[in-house]
């Protein structure tokens, strides 16, 4: 058990700078060395409409936004009105009590927290953005955080951009608010604890960073929610990096852009979400058949179709499992939390450039907009670097260079554009060994069926480099959760619960999708219990996949699809609403509502 | 991988550039003059046949990178110019061409069109025009002339045809120019000037499809082409307007409009300053690492 545990939620308007509280929350908290998790339930819009951003604080490493609310400060009357009922009974809520025109807030088992603003501030000075930073030197007071790293953080933000004036106004506010609270309110009774410093990130910029330890040298992207941020931090930091980053009219030209860098020599990747990787479907297929090793991500929120821009969902699992026509050898890897993300790209390059072919990183809004915390000296900044069998000078030949060589392996090495002696054309089309077209007048079955085992013997050598889920828990447990992606941790902390109550159980978790072993994961499945496969989609994607691809069929079904990512208190319902044996298929009821 | 130091060899030359496949192409096909000028303006410009990239989309002409020994990609249908973006972008010391035909480069690709001309990126882009879709046995394409019957439109094409050569001047192209495949010697030289031209260079080619286009035959182009008159100035974008508008029965060719004060996009991307990006050492310094670090505490 953590010795801290603590959500603090904010909503507010678009505008109101909801996400740089969130930022500069997390950031306080890292800095007083506690572990931070958030989730921002937001819309579409850039201004208007609701936000509600949930911070979840931890002495321990903290990967989902937990069951319960502490502390909800709400920047406006609407926030109020929707989020009272989410406090947790001995809880408190801040107010802004001079946005509540009608009646007081009623509930007797929390705290009542008003702050009138127009009477902090004297009346003279009324601008609204500055409320938050009053309303949260008031939550750090009642929480027992440290002024002074408000302070830093404040000067940080305003002292460059808006000068001296700001920065100061901006510090008095915040103690005001903090001393108003001292006077007023009462303190929680679990306070911060102070550890070593953390840093922290946002998902998508996890990725990014991931690349470019990774060694991607090339990057572009078009802007599609919600896996812009890999590209904002790639174009933020291209030039201390020496990356080329480009944005480009369209995904399909991402995508074929990303297909000529790499073949060039590039370690090179993009990142877009549903709708961009149908786009680039075909080009998918295109680098599998002319063998050259790609890296796309594809950040999931709700579909079908432009679907929910804001939201989250693990629906695209066929899609990518389908990208393109025909067969090829592709890889699809689901990181399971922020830090994943950034292990796994120099991971699945290393391997798509070995096995000359594209890899795909299935990931959601979940993980790809929640900011994590980690210690600073945890990252791997020189993770192991295999690009594989690849020619970049002459050496001695016997004969002609024959880009499609027949290996054992299927593996023919690759020559890079630029290397005298070894030139040949790479095709979309079907082609011999040397890359002559064998598509038109030259169809010849026997070279066909040659060249399409040559490219599929690949797949056996990449089966035997991925590593099969591993069980978590006790092995002999009534219940079996299985997962993949981004619900490791709030499978994770369910199992715990359930097994604190008496339902013992524990947790099979996939990462590395496609191409699966099919007696490795039996091997691993044969130990579970009640098997209940839990996943963010409607038709229970990965659970007709599993099926398909070991035979293996599940007890029952956990599965959400209105947008928000699972509660731990979700699966615990679930699994003993399934239990009573009624029905195989749960879908929890999303209490916080945005 | 063993690798040794060999001395470089003399230039080749135009018979140095014929591959080891013949071309497919139907028995005095326009393209075949085409590949000609590419093996001519290859060997003038004095490379080696590795410096080459030559990329390609999907259709008779995309078929041209198997005919060269240089390096080649033979893409998806409509994307070379986006592919050999991305390599010219990761190794800017090779020459990369791109080839391909009126509907794959003015229909299926028409996005990476305009906005590859719109970035200035550095690669000399040849379309072979012969005004149908000759792969697929003959439909409309977006340069087919009005009236045209073919197998989409066999009751007369009524949707007009676009002018790329206007396109490429308003889009931003900096050197834009038109050839017909039978005037070989000048076809060669622009196609040579196209490659030394630092940034986006455009020929239309005019390369008649003996099989499937009847309208726009050698005869139907040897009566109507003229060269632009010598006095035409290229840096002039309005009077390069003003030709690439004309059409009927005189038609221009000849280098239209070249621009040779904008820079490339390679020119204009700082990051290239330190070599190809395809030669940097990869991966993040521990330095690097802790800067990135302390802007996240």
């Amino acid at each position: 058990m953590a010795k801290y545990d603590f959500v603090i939620a904010v909503g507010g308007a678009p505008g109101q700078g909801i996400d740089t509280v969130g930022k500069s929350m997390s950031q306080i908290c890292a800095r007083h060395g506690l572990h931070v998790y958030t989730y921002s339930a937001y819309q579409s819009l850039i201004r208007g409409g609701h936000t509600f951003l949930t911070v979840r604080i931890s002495s321990e490493p903290v990967a989902n936004h937990g069951d319960e609310i502490d502390l909800i400060l709400a920047f406006d009357a609407n926030s109020l009105e929707k989020h009272l009922e989410n406090v947790k009974p001995g809880g408190a809520i801040i107010y802004n009590s001079d946005d509540i025109k009608k009646e007081k807030p009623e509930r007797d088992d929390i705290q009542l927290c008003p702050i009138s603003y127009k009477e902090l501030s004297g009346g003279t000075d009324r601008k609204k953005l500055m409320l938050n930073i009053c309303m949260f030197g008031a939550a750090l007071n009642m929480v027992g955080g440290d002024l002074q790293v408000l302070e830093d953080i404040i000067t940080l933000t305003f002292l460059k951009r808006k000068g001296q004036a700001i920065t100061d106004a901006n510090h008095a506010v915040a103690r005001a608010g903090y001393n108003y609270a001292a006077e007023n309110f009462t303190p929680f009774e679990s306070q911060f604890i102070k550890q070593e410093p953390l840093a922290f990130v946002e998902g998508n910029a996890a990725m990014a960073m991931g690349g470019a330890a990774a060694g991607v040298k090339f990057y572009c992207a078009y802007p599609m929610s919600p896996s812009t941020g890999v590209l904002h931090w790639m174009a933020q930091n291209a030039r201390d990096l020496n990356i080329m980053v480009r944005q480009c009219e369209d995904e399909i030209s991402v995508v074929n852009m990303v297909i000529g860098a790499a073949h060039a020599g590039c370690r090179a990747m993009c990142a877009t979400s549903g709708g961009g990787f149908a786009l680039m479907s075909e080009a998918i297929g295109s680098a599998g058949m002319m063998e050259i090793p790609i890296v796309v991500i594809n950040v999931q929120r709700g579909g079908p179709s432009t679907g929910l821009p804001t939201k989250t969902e693990q629906g695209d699992l066929w899609q990518l499992l389908g990208a393109s026509q025909g067969d090829f050898p592709k890889i699809i890897v689901a990181p399971i939390n922020i830090m994943d993300g950034f292990d796994t790209i120099p991971e699945l390059f290393n391997l798509v450039d070995k096995f000359q072919c594209p890899g795909m990183v299935l990931t959601d809004l979940t993980l790809s907009m929640g900011f994590t915390t980690f210690a600073p000296d945890s990252i791997n900044w020189q993770p192991e670097i295999d690009r594989g069998e690849l020619i970049t000078g002459l050496r001695e030949m016997d004969g002609e260079y024959l880009r499609y060589q027949i290996t054992d392996s299927g593996i023919s090495p690759r020559a890079i554009p630029g290397t005298p002696g070894h030139m040949h054309v790479v095709a979309t089309d079907d082609h011999d060994e040397d890359g002559s077209l064998i598509s038109d007048e030259f169809t010849n079955p026997h070279k066909r069926r040659d060249i399409m085992e040559k490219r599929q013997r690949k797949m056996d050598g990449i089966v035997e480099l991925l590593p099969p889920p591993t069980l978590e828990g006790p092995e002999d447990a009534e219940v079996t959760l299985i997962g993949w992606g981004s619900t490791h941790s709030v499978i994770s902390e369910a199992t715990q619960k359930l097994t604190e109550d008496g339902i013992t159980t524990n947790h099979i978790h996939f990462k590395w999708l496609y191409p699966m072993d099919e007696d490795a994961i039996n091997e691993v499945l044969a130990k579970s219990g009640h098997a209940i496969i839990v996943e963010c989609n409607y038709t229970g994607q990965f659970a007709r996949f599993l099926r398909g691809e070991t035979g293996f069929k599940a007890d029952g079904h956990i599965r959400k699809y209105d947008g928000e990512p699972f509660m731990p208190h979700h699966l615990v319902d679930g699994v003993r609403e399934l239990l009573i044996g009624k029905t195989d298929l749960y879908v929890p009821y999303q209490e916080i509502v945005v | 991988m063993a690798t040794k130091e060999r001395p470089i060899q003399v230039a080749p030359t135009a018979k140095d550039f014929r591959g080891k496949v013949a071309p497919d192409w139907c028995p005095s096909c326009g393209h075949s003059g085409i590949l000609t000028a590419f093996r001519n303006a290859f060997a003038k410009q004095g490379r080696g046949k590795h410096d080459y990239l030559t990329v390609s989309g999907i259709g008779c002409s995309s078929n041209l990178p198997g005919y060269v020994p240089t390096y080649g990609m033979h893409t998806l249908h409509g994307r070379a110019l986006a592919v050999a973006t991305g390599a010219k972008l990761a190794n800017h010391e090779m020459s990369v061409v791109v080839t391909g035909g009126d509907g794959d480069g003015y229909g299926i690709g028409g996005n990476h069109f305009v906005h590859t001309m719109r970035k200035n990126v550095d690669l000399l882009y040849v379309v072979m025009n012969n005004q149908i879709y000759g792969l697929t046995i003959g439909q409309a394409s977006p340069t087919s002339l009005l009236g045209m019957a073919t197998k989409s439109t066999p009751f007369g094409n009524v949707e007009a045809p676009l002018n790329p050569i206007a396109m490429a001047i308003v889009a931003g192209a900096t050197f834009v120019a038109r050839g017909f495949s039978a005037e070989m010697k000048e076809l060669s030289e622009l196609m040579y000037q196209g490659m030394q031209h630092k940034g986006f260079a455009l020929i239309d080619v005019f390369s008649p499809c003996v099989t499937f286009n009847r309208d726009n035959t050698y005869d139907y182009f040897k009566e109507r082409v003229r060269f632009l008159d010598e006095d035409h100035d290229t840096s002039d974008k309005a009077a390069a307007l003003e030709q690439a508008v004309k059409w009927g029965d005189e038609i221009p060719i000849g280098l239209f409009y070249q621009d040779t004060s904008r820079p490339s996009l390679e020119e204009s991307e700082p990051v290239l300053e330190h070599g190809p990006m395809a030669h940097q050492p990869l991966g993040v310094t521990p330095e690097q690492g802790a800067a990135i670090i302390q802007r996240m505490m």
